[in-house]
């Protein structure tokens, strides 16, 4: 996303990244960020916690002025659990990654289904 | 409050399960070059903000995303109701996303920031992908021009990504 990021704003309109991969965000360098020290598949906050997750995107869009260096992150203040354990879980844990094939994976058997009987997909764009 | 720890670091995680599968180590892009930088003409009350997100985000009725190296994109309107979105991806515990899309696609508090004016409006389109393509040089030239000319077709403000 970080690439996407740097071409949109080379193209001149801002943009601002949210992440939860610090290491890959600086390595990447978007031309401005927000971090938020979540498992990954958080990236905006937590499920079923509209609260919360209208703080964390207003703590996000604040960083729109108080960032002014190219590529520079803001550390927001949100924590995931009291302790962070959760952290040393994530890097023990295996793989869990599916098989990597070219026919679409559907959330579930009902939505293929919708998918097929629609005989095009004006929405989907394959480049 | 408990142990603090570092952030995960994601690079060397990636590092670690490709060798275990017995893989090239993969490469993160490494953008020494300071980026390009826009700044925000207008405040953020009267900006048009665009969601772009790499959750592997679709609507019932789309197709879904494949696991190879996925370059296609989905168009989604932001008046979607939240409950037909749905997700696919390789590589992320989607479980939260299932129960609740706004956790990798914000489309209900932006819409919710939209409302109360604090920002100007949520663009029409929102643009989701997978991420997760092992090329640099295929998300280069091909699926960032195309989202980046899409944006300033929809004439937005500014662009949030959200990447997982």
């Amino acid at each position: 996303m970080g690439l996407i990021a740097r071409r949109i704003e080379a193209d001149g309109i801002p943009t601002l990244s949210m992440t939860s991969a610090f290491s890959i965000t600086r390595s990447v360098n978007p031309p401005r960020a927000v971090f938020l020290d979540y498992p990954l598949g958080h990236t905006t906050g937590k499920a079923l916690d509209a609260s919360l997750q209208r703080d964390i995107m207003m703590a996000s869009l604040a960083a729109l002025h108080e960032l002014d260096t190219p590529g520079a992150v803001k550390m927001l203040p949100f924590r995931w659990s009291d302790d962070d354990d959760w952290k040393r879980e994530v890097m023990e844990s295996g793989d869990a990654r599916t098989g990597r094939s070219a026919e679409p994976v559907y959330q579930c058997e009902a939505d293929r289904r919708l998918a097929q009987d629609a005989s095009d997909c004006p929405t989907c764009v394959f480049l | 409050m408990g142990t603090r720890r570092a952030p995960v670091d994601h690079i060397v995680r990636t590092r670690e399960l490709y060798s275990s599968l017995g893989h090239e180590p993969y490469r993160w892009v490494q953008n020494v070059d300071p980026p390009s930088w826009a700044r925000p003409a207008k405040p953020l009350a009267e900006c048009r903000i665009a969601l772009v997100a790499s959750g592997g985000v679709y609507r019932t009725g789309q197709v879904a995303f494949h696991h190879r190296d996925d370059l296609s994109l989905r168009i989604i309107d932001t008046r979607v109701p939240a409950a037909e979105l749905r997700t696919s991806h390789f590589a992320y515990d989607q479980t939260d996303a299932r129960i609740d899309p706004n956790v990798v696609f914000p489309v209900d508090t932006l819409r919710a920031l939209a409302r109360d004016g604090v920002i100007g409006e949520l663009s029409r389109r929102a643009y989701t992908f997978m991420g997760g393509i092992y090329s640099a040089r295929r998300v280069r030239e091909t699926l960032a021009p195309e989202v980046s000319r899409r944006l300033a077709e929809d004439q937005v403000d500014l662009a949030l990504l959200v990447p997982v």
